[in-house]
C-alpha cells in the first residue's frame, strides 16, 4: 500500500506542477459554467413581437401598447390569418405572435375572463422561454393592475404554444448537460492525456519493467483525478444552487453516488483511449471528437433527442451523458427516488463494466 | 548478494520472436555471465529492442527458453522485475520531479525502507555531484547530467542485472565515456549489465559483445577474438564486415 500511494503521490505532483492541468482541471468548469449561466439566464431584449388583433378594441389596444412600452419587445407587425403566423417565423421576422381572440373587450366585461394566445417560435428554445414568461408577466401585471379595486377581478387567460420544441425539453436547466460534459472532459480528457504521455516518454516503460503491476500503475494514475473530478461535480452543484438557483430537490448522497458512477465511467472510458492512443496528441483528438463533440451533440443537453431522425437518437442510447443527464434531472429537479432511475443507472454500471474489460484487454494485447 | 543456484544469469535457447509473418528475433541463442558487461550490437532495426523488451518482460517470446537470474520468462515475471533494473533508450526520468523526488519514487517502488533510502541516495548524490542541485526539477538539468542519474536511479536498488537501451544516445563523448565508467563502476558491485548500443567505440569497453543482423545473432565474442577473427582494428570493422555480408 505504501508503495502505491507513492506512486499516487507523483501523480498529485504532476497534476500541481502543471499550469495547463490546473486550469483544466479548476478554472474551466467555473468558467464555463458561470458563461453558460449568464447566457442562458440573461435578459431579454428588443424580441421582435407579431399582433394578431382580431378583437380591435380599446382593451386589446390597450394591452398592445402596454406590450411595446415595457422595453423588452418591438412591434414586428400586424396579422390577419393564422397562416401569417408560420411565414412570419419562417421568415424570422417575429419570434413572438401575440393573439387577442375575438370580442377581448366584451368578454372580459360579461365574463371577467378574456383568452390571449402567446404563439412563439422555439427553435431557439431558451430565448422562446424567456420572452414568453417575459410577455406573460407583462400582461398579467397590467390586468390586474387595471382593476384592483374591482371585487371580482378580470381573469386574463393567457394560453401559450411552443412552435418547433413543444415541450421545450432538454433546455430548461443547462446545469445537469454541463456537469455531464465538464465530468466527461476532465475525467476522460485527462486520464487518457495523463496515461499516453507516460508512453512518449518513456517512462511506461520503465514502470511495467518494474515490480508494480499494471493495475496498479492504473489506478494510481487514475486515483488522484477521480478524488478531484468529484471535487469539481460538487463545485457545480454549489455554483448552480448558489449563483443560478439550480435546486437539488432529491437525496444529496444519491446525487453525490451517481456522480461517482459517472466518474468511474468517464475515467474507464480515458484509460481505454489511453490503450488505444500513442501519443497525447491523438489521446486529445480522440477524447475531443469522439467523446465531447458526441457528448454535447447526441446526450439531449442542447437538442432534444426526441426531435432527432431515428437513427440519431439510437446512437444517443450510447451517450453515458445522456443516461446520467436523465439521472440528475431527476434528482436534482423532480426529486424522486432510486425506484425511478435504477434503469440509468443499471446501464452506466453496464458501460463502466465494459470499457473497464476493454481497457484490460487491450492494454494486455499491448503487451503480447 | 544471495547464494543462487543458476549457472548463468541470462540464458537463452532458440528465442523466436515473431511480429505477423516478420521475424524479429530468429532462433537467439546465448548467454550472459554473472558480473560481465555483455554488449548487444546491431544495426538499427535489428531486432535488439525486442530481445530486451523481452528478457525484461515488457513482452512475451513467440518461442524458445529463456531465464533471466534463474527465472522463466513466462511463468516468473514478477520475481524478475524484483531482480532487474532497466533504462530505456527515452528519458525514464520524469522531467516535472526534482532529482530527490524522482529517487524517492523509484526507490519506493522497489520497496526500499527509508534508512536504506536515505543512505543511498545521498552516496548517489555525492558520487555524481549532484547534491547541491537535488531539489532542482530535471527538466532543469543538462542531458549528460539527466542520463548519468537515469542509471544510478536504475541500479538504486541494487539489482542482479540492469538492461540499459542505448542509454548514451545525445550525449557528447566525453560524458560516455563518463557513463560507461559507471557502468564499470557498477560491476564491480557485482552487478551484470546488459547493454545495447550502435556506437561502435562502446563496444570495446564490454567483456563479450554479440553482433545482431536481421534477427539473427552473427557473432559472438569478446571484442579481441572477434577483431581477429575478423583481421580488423577495430570493432567497427567488424560490424561493417558482418553486416555486409
Amino acid at each position: 500500500m505504501k508503495r502505491f500511494f507513492g506512486f499516487v503521490k507523483k501523480e498529485f505532483q504532476h497534476i500541481f506542477r502543471d499550469v495547463r492541468t490546473l486550469v483544466i482541471l479548476f478554472v474551466l468548469p467555473v468558467v464555463m459554467i458561470v458563461l453558460f449561466g449568464y447566457v442562458v439566464t440573461n435578459e431579454i431584449k428588443d424580441v421582435k413581437v407579431g399582433i394578431w388583433d382580431r378583437s380591435r378594441d380599446q382593451a386589446s389596444a390597450q394591452a398592445i401598447q402596454k406590450i411595446f412600452s415595457s422595453g423588452y419587445f418591438i412591434p414586428a407587425g400586424t396579422l390577419d390569418h393564422e397562416e401569417e403566423i408560420e411565414t412570419l417565423f419562417r421568415s424570422g421576422k417575429a419570434k413572438v405572435v401575440v393573439v387577442f381572440e375575438e370580442n377581448f373587450e366584451k368578454n372580459l366585461e360579461r365574463e371577467n375572463r378574456a383568452t390571449i394566445k402567446l404563439i412563439t417560435d422555439a427553435s431557439d428554445a431558451n430565448s422562446a422561454q424567456l420572452a414568453q414568461t417575459y410577455l406573460q408577466g407583462v400582461l398579467v401585471g397590467y390586468f390586474r393592475s387595471m382593476n384592483q379595486d374591482v371585487h371580482i377581478p378580470w381573469e386574463v387567460d393567457i394560453k401559450s404554444r411552443m412552435f418547433y420544441n413543444e415541450e421545450m425539453k432538454g433546455v430548461y436547466m443547462f446545469v445537469p448537460g454541463l456537469m455531464a460534459l465538464i465530468l466527461m472532459l476532465i475525467s476522460a480528457l485527462m486520464t487518457s492525456v495523463t496515461i499516453t504521455r507516460e508512453k512518449e516518454f518513456g517512462t511506461m516503460e520503465l514502470l511495467l519493467a518494474s515490480p508494480l503491476k499494471p493495475r496498479e500503475i492504473i489506478l494510481g494514475k487514475v486515483t488522484p483525478y477521480v478524488l478531484l473530478s468529484f471535487v469539481n461535480a460538487m463545485t457545480i452543484i454549489l455554483l448552480g444552487i448558489l449563483v443560478f438557483d439550480v435546486p437539488v430537490v432529491g437525496s444529496f448522497l444519491m446525487l453525490m453516488l451517481e456522480c461517482m458512477l459517472y466518474i468511474i465511467l468517464a475515467l474507464s472510458l480515458g484509460v481505454l483511449i489511453s490503450t488505444i492512443a500513442k501519443t497525447q496528441q491523438i489521446a486529445m483528438v480522440i477524447s475531443l471528437l469522439g467523446l465531447l463533440l458526441p457528448t454535447i451533440l447526441l446526450s439531449g443537453f442542447i437538442f432534444p433527442i426526441d426531435n432527432m431522425p431515428p437513427i440519431l437518437q439510437w446512437f444517443s442510447t450510447l451517450m453515458p451523458a445522456r443516461w446520467f443527464i436523465v439521472i440528475l434531472k431527476n434528482i436534482m429537479l423532480k426529486g424522486t427516488g432510486f425506484s425511478f432511475i435504477w434503469k440509468e443507472t443499471l446501464i452506466l454500471m453496464g458501460m463502466t463494466l465494459f470499457f473497464i474489460l476493454a481497457a484490460v484487454k487491450r492494454f494486455n494485447i499491448r503487451l503480447e | 548478494m544471495t547464494t543462487t543456484t543458476y549457472k548463468h544469469i541470462i540464458e537463452v535457447k532458440e528465442l523466436v520472436k515473431k511480429f505477423g509473418s516478420f521475424v524479429a528475433n530468429d532462433r537467439l541463442t546465448f548467454h550472459v555471465e554473472r558480473g560481465e558487461i555483455f554488449g548487444f550490437l546491431g544495426a538499427n532495426g535489428a531486432g535488439k529492442t525486442t530481445t530486451i523488451r523481452i528478457l525484461c518482460g515488457l513482452s512475451y517470446p513467440t518461442s524458445g527458453e529463456i531465464q533471466v537470474a534463474g527465472h522463466d520468462v513466462y511463468r516468473e515475471r514478477e520475481k524478475i522485475k524484483q531482480k532487474i533494473g532497466y533504462m530505456s533508450q527515452k528519458f525514464s526520468l520524469y522531467e516535472d520531479l526534482s532529482l530527490t523526488e524522482n529517487i524517492r519514487l523509484y526507490a519506493g517502488i522497489y520497496r526500499l525502507n527509508r534508512n536504506q533510502i536515505n543512505e543511498r541516495e545521498e552516496q548517489l548524490l555525492e558520487r555524481l555531484k549532484l547534491s547541491h542541485i537535488k531539489n532542482r526539477l530535471i527538466r532543469d538539468i543538462p542531458l549528460g547530467w539527466k542520463q548519468k542519474l537515469a542509471f544510478s536511479v536504475a541500479i538504486f536498488h541494487k539489482p542482479a542485472i540492469v538492461f540499459l537501451d542505448e542509454p548514451t544516445g545525445g550525449v557528447d563523448p566525453v560524458t560516455r565515456r563518463q557513463f560507461w565508467e559507471m557502468i564499470h563502476d557498477a560491476t564491480i558491485e557485482g552487478i551484470t549489465v546488459f547493454v545495447t548500443t550502435h556506437y561502435m567505440d562502446e563496444a570495446e569497453y564490454c567483456d563479450r559483445v554479440s553482433i545482431m543482423v536481421e534477427g539473427r545473432i552473427e557473432a559472438l565474442d569478446t571484442p579481441q577474438a572477434l577483431k581477429k577473427e575478423y583481421h580488423s582494428k577495430s570493432m567497427n570493422d567488424v560490424f561493417l564486415k558482418l553486416a555486409r555480408k
